[in-house]
């Protein structure tokens, strides 16, 4: 068997899929924490905000994981659209009549869609946050570049939109929940980590942050949107 | 009961095909679904035309040969059935029922509902074996002591019938289903172990090749299986893939 | 005059010795020698995987859209081996005697001793190929017991054992197909032998997907084509199984032998309506556990057909367990042909119990009851109630044969946990066939016929689990050995030309025909003519048979066959895939087989196993066998017409076993 063969193999698809997928997983996790900080508005809050923002711009082992996750977002889109096609060509004629929610939940059939609506969330939110974290315009505030406001400020009455752009953020976790509540244990189906003993706490797991994380990325934008009407 | 049936039809693998509508009277609830097909191709030949093909054997829900999409799911409502197994008590008087051949890339039309599934042979001949001759003069049945459990899931696995149902119900037209419970019977056995890692890797690459999709995990598969099989296989494919993988010297 | 070709020698020994004396072929002249295969079920994907194995050219067909789909599959009980795992006396002697004397005495010593000796190593092979066979806890394999024996010597996977030996048989010839070694051409039918100076050297088939003929020539051919039950229509029988082959091969001077040796097997689903196109069988295995029984009076019979009355409201006392009131010793096992006819008694009498007046009830109540006791005192449940104790006993019988009750509460929409199963004989397997010398070759020099298309190993009724085991032994190590002794003579032929004048003139005969067919443009379709053949064959010529009613039924068939020619209509062209034109053919020929099996009953003037004659019956109505007349294999010859079909005798004789009425009392 060839090397060539195993990366064109479907499963090798399917484990850059579930690996990155659940790479992805744990950084949400960690950007969750940070996202947390948020609800404290206040000065003290502001400030450690915004050490923590330059912290993890700075701090060379996080830089790592950075770049890390850049390629995780690509490998996961790129391969999910190479997937996507495939499986496309694999039925070129469809079905008259398809009952597709007899046998399989609703996110499970529709990870593309949603995958897409995330990307699109991710391309807008790296926009309005990591790039004016990077290249500016930004203030300072105790010497450090002034996240914390340009949040603020996003969800705040400044921003004419901002009503909007907190309904896109909702509408986008709602999407990232449905991918996470079928992707999170179909990653560790796709690398065989399946047991009759452990998967019910997988899939429970999986459900749990499925619902759990989005809820949390939802609830501060929200938070800050109504604190500053 | 009167029904209204839509049923595919199509003259070749490369004719267009389309939706025909046919009344049909008297069908009782005590039939089988397949002759209820009976009983409408009865009526068509009796018309002067050419009746509806599809592929059927047994009709006792083991030989793997009908293959009917009916009404939206491969071998139709039915849990645990194949499309003979399914009886009109199912469907109320004055139904519409569609009734569709497997949609595959690697399961063509030969003509209305009756597809090719040499794919699936082709797997199977890519490995799905264990390299014994038949001299019948192996070690005696008993020498290698099998535990039960084990015995029993590799059981499981080698039910499949090979009718396709996976492949059609998968929205990616994937055949894991299929492969790993081959994978998975032989994996599950001291007699498969030899050939575990060269089995899984060769049979995986004819699943590419003959163009079925990828899994996504939706388990529409297993939903639809007429016969259980579970998606623990398709994981232990999955496991033993990646391990031949990381294990081979090419 | 018919050559068996015993060999010399004591039984025992015979085929040890037969094999050392044989001629073999060396691997070098293998490679140039070809083998075509009919039928890739049991005997036919084992044959063909073994001898690919060996090294001949094998080409193997099947009308399927797999090997895999062959009716063998569908076997569901298990396969008997003499390997006396329980220790409960078993023995190939066991097996041979309870073979022989099961067939009611009128098959082949040498071949059914031969069966016995390899059944053993059948299950060897198929442990050695994955064949996932039910085990105990400790890992061993698991038995049970079947109809007509005193001992457990069947394997099993659960309710599917053809499917698991089918499957393996299947994987050895799937490694020989991806070695190049066997040609497989699926959705193929075999149309004609084809004959050359006096052999068999090729076949006319039919692609069933272009609808082109073509021609296959080479040095043997073998058929494992499976039996002819469809003949009745009702069948447990899968749609496609058929007689054409084996048929085709008769008409080219193969004798047909004992055609009307047919099994009706006692515990199928009952039919339900007038549209039914199959039975569905319920495993011997049932009869196990299961008690059969039908009410003691009439009255209540008349009850429960009219639906005012239900089984389980029939007190036990009004309750008439006819098996184990007429056979005490083997009570509710049987041989299958005692139990169906047994059970034709009682409904023929008047006790049937379902709205045709056709089933008798196969009753769990009370291995649920004894099973549940068990289990109550393995768990130490002091004192269960009858509810639990009726739980714990579902519960085991849901382990031993759910999937069963499965099928049977699918298609009969009745829970068989909680109110009998009902049930009815159905013809289920052919013991009749092709005759055969103990090479396993026709009357035909280089044509063969294994598995259920031959008649060597059954005699008049085939014992529950063994035809699985004959298919196996045939294909696996029989077959593969004898046929070398013949292919032996063929090193120097070189490959057979398919030019020849007399491929040319099959391949055209089978054209006319096909062209007859589908020109003819009658008003019938193909399955009106089929229902008719399937109703005269089973009043006339079913589970019991007499002289008036056969020779009515000859006429019958004839006239039936005239207006089949005449007036069926195959819609659809030749030159594309069409099942009704397929369907055709097969039926045609049934509606000859048929008349043959008719006139093979009319001619066997006593009462043997499947056979029933009523002429011939014991004052308490069981089967009467004549040794000292019919002791013999009656091989039909073709002559022009099936009407003027000749009777060759071939004399059975019985050294080793003492020919005695059978008793199951």
């Amino acid at each position: 068997m060839s090397n060539s063969g195993i990366l064109r193999s479907s499963l090798a698809k399917k484990y850059v899929m579930a690996l990155s997928g659940l790479f992805l997983c744990l950084f949400l996790l960690g950007h969750l924490a940070g996202n947390l900080q948020l609800f404290n508005t206040s000065a003290e809050g502001q400030l450690a905000f915004n050490e923590y923002a330059h912290f993890m711009t700075t701090f060379p082992l996080v830089k790592l994981l950075s770049y890390l996750t850049y390629a995780a977002v690509l490998f996961h889109v790129v391969d999910g659209i190479a997937l996507t096609i495939q499986n496309r060509k694999a039925r070129p004629t469809g079905y008259v009549k398809e009952k597709g929610s007899a046998n399989a939940s609703w996110s499970s059939r529709n990870m593309g869609i949603l995958g897409t609506i995330i990307l699109v969330f991710f391309v807008s939110h790296m926009q309005n946050f990591w790039y004016v974290m990077h290249f500016g315009p930004i203030g300072e505030s105790d010497g450090l570049k002034d996240l914390h406001t340009v949040v603020m400020t996003f969800f705040g009455p400044e921003n004419g939109l901002a009503g909007l752009a907190v309904a896109g953020y909702v509408l986008a976790q709602f999407a990232l929940g449905f991918h996470l509540i079928h992707g999170f244990q179909s990653g560790f189906q796709s690398l065989g980590l399946r047991h009759s003993k452990y998967s019910p706490l997988i899939d429970r797991a999986g459900l749990l942050f499925g619902i759990g994380v989005p809820t949390l990325f939802a609830s501060i934008p929200v938070y800050l949107f109504f604190i500053q009407l | 009961m009167n029904l209204t049936l839509k049923v595919w039809r199509q003259d070749g693998p490369e004719a267009t095909g389309h939706m025909d509508t046919h009344a049909l009277g008297g069908v009782s609830p005590d039939m089988s679904f397949l002759e209820m097909m009976d009983m409408l191709n009865d009526q068509i030949i009796r018309a002067g035309e050419e009746p509806v093909a599809f592929d059927h054997d047994c009709r006792e829900g083991i030989c793997g040969m009908c293959s009917m999409f009916i009404n939206g799911e491969a071998h139709g409502p039915g849990r645990g059935v194949t499309t003979c197994q399914l009886h009109m008590r199912s469907f109320n008087d004055g139904d519409t029922i569609a009734i569709e051949p497997w949609r595959a890339q690697a399961f063509p039309v030969i003509k209305d509902l009756t597809v090719d599934r040499s794919a699936f042979d082709r797997v199977i001949q890519a490995g799905g074996y264990i390299s014994v001759n038949t001299s019948g003069n192996t070690i005696d049945a008993n020498a290698i002591p099998v535990p039960k459990e084990q015995a029993d899931d590799a059981f499981s696995a080698a039910t499949c019938i090979g009718c396709g149902a996976c492949v059609a119900s998968c929205k990616n037209a994937s055949a894991m289903l299929f492969v790993s419970a081959k994978v998975s019977q032989f994996a599950l056995l001291p007699q498969g172990q030899p050939e575990r890692e060269s089995r899984v890797q060769r049979m995986v690459e004819q699943m590419d090749k003959e163009g079925f999709g990828n899994c996504t995990n939706t388990g529409a598969c297993a939903v639809e299986c007429p016969k259980g099989i579970d998606l623990s296989n398709i994981a232990r494919m999955n496991r033993d893939f990646m391990s031949a993988t990381v294990k081979s010297k090419k | 005059m018919l050559d068996s070709k015993i060999p010399e020698g004591p039984l025992a020994d015979k085929w040890t010795k037969y094999k050392d004396d044989i001629q073999l072929v060396n691997p070098a002249n293998k490679r140039s020698i070809d083998v075509i295969v009919i039928g890739t079920g049991l005997a036919g994907s084992s044959a063909a995987a073994s001898l690919a194995e060996m090294g001949y050219n094998v080409k193997a067909l099947c009308f399927q859209d797999s090997p895999r789909r062959a009716h063998s599959i569908a076997a569901q009980g298990g396969i008997n081996a003499a390997k006396n795992y329980q220790n409960d006396g078993d023995s190939v002697h066991r097996l041979f005697y309870d073979t022989v004397k099961g067939g009611d005495y009128r098959s082949r010593e040498a071949n059914v001793h031969r069966l016995a000796e390899v059944s053993t190593n059948i299950i060897d092979q198929c442990v050695a190929q994955g064949v996932p066979f039910a085990r105990e806890y400790g890992g061993l394999l698991d038995n049970r017991s079947f109809g007509g024996v005193q001992v457990s010597r069947t394997f099993y996977a659960k309710g599917q054992t053809g499917q698991q030996l089918l499957l393996g048989a299947y994987s050895a010839l799937s490694r020989q197909i991806s070695k190049g070694k066997v040609d497989m051409l699926t959705r193929h039918e075999m149309m004609d032998v084809v004959m050359l100076d006096g052999k068999c050297r090729g076949i006319i088939a039919r692609n069933l997907v272009t609808g082109e003929l073509e021609r296959h020539a080479a040095h043997a051919v073998v058929l494992a084509t499976g039996g002819y039950g469809n003949v009745f229509f009702l069948s447990t029988n899968a749609m496609g199984s058929n007689v054409s082959a084996a048929w085709k091969a008769h008409k080219k001077g193969a004798h047909m032998a004992n055609p009307c040796f047919t099994q009706i097997h006692p515990t199928c689903i009952p039919v339900s309506g007038e549209h039914q196109s199959k039975l569905t069988l319920m495993s011997e295995s049932l009869r196990n556990d299961g008690r059969i029984w039908v009410p003691a009076k009439k009255e209540d019979a008349d009850a429960i057909r009219n639906g005012t009355k239900k089984a389980l409201e029939i007190a036990e006392a009004d309750r008439d367990y006819y098996l184990e009131r007429r056979y005490p010793a083997f009570g509710n096992l049987v041989p299958r042909d005692v139990a169906s006819r047994a059970a034709k008694e009682r409904c023929d009498a008047g006790f049937g119990v379902n709205k045709t007046g056709e089933a008798v009830f196969l009753d769990f109540a009370s291995a649920i009851n004894r099973y549940g006791k068990t289990e109550a005192s393995i768990r130490g449940l002091s004192e269960p109630s009858t509810e639990e104790i009726v739980t714990l006993g579902k519960e085991v019988v849901k382990a031993k044969y759910g999937n069963l009750f499965d099928m049977y509460k699918q298609i009969a929409a009745d829970n068989p946990y909680e109110t009998p199963m009902k049930i009815y004989p159905a013809v289920h397997y052919t013991m009749g066939g092709l005759w055969v010398d103990y090479n396993l070759m026709t009357s035909v020099s280089g044509l063969y016929a294994t598995g259920e298309s031959n008649f060597s190993d059954h005699g008049a009724n085939r014992l529950g689990a063994s035809a699985l085991m004959q298919g196996l032994a045939d294909g696996y190590f029989v077959l593969p050995y004898t046929i070398g002794d013949y292919l032996a003579n063929d090193i120097r032929t070189g490959a057979i030309s398919s030019d020849s004048a007399e491929f040319e003139a099959a391949e055209k005969a089978v054209q006319e025909r096909i062209d007859h067919l589908i020109n003819n443009k009658g008003s019938k379709p193909v399955d009106d003519f089929h229902r008719r053949l399937g109703r005269i064959m089973w009043n006339e010529c079913g589970m019991s048979r007499n002289e008036a009613g056969l020779k009515k039924a000859i006429v019958e068939i004839r006239a039936l066959r005239e207006e089949f020619w005449k007036d069926v209509r195959v819609p659809g062209n030749a030159t594309s895939y069409n099942p009704e034109l397929d369907k055709a053919g097969r039926v045609a020929d049934f509606l000859e087989q048929g008349e043959l099996m008719c006139m093979d009953a009319l001619a066997r003037e006593e009462s043997c196993g499947g056979h029933f004659r009523e002429e011939h019956q014991t004052p308490d109505g069981e089967a009467l066998r004549d040794d000292e007349n019919f002791a013999f294999v009656s091989a039909w010859e073709f002559v022009g017409d099936p009407s003027e079909s000749k009777m060759i005798k071939e004399d059975l004789v019985f050294e080793n076993i003492e020919l005695k009425q059978r008793s199951y009392k």
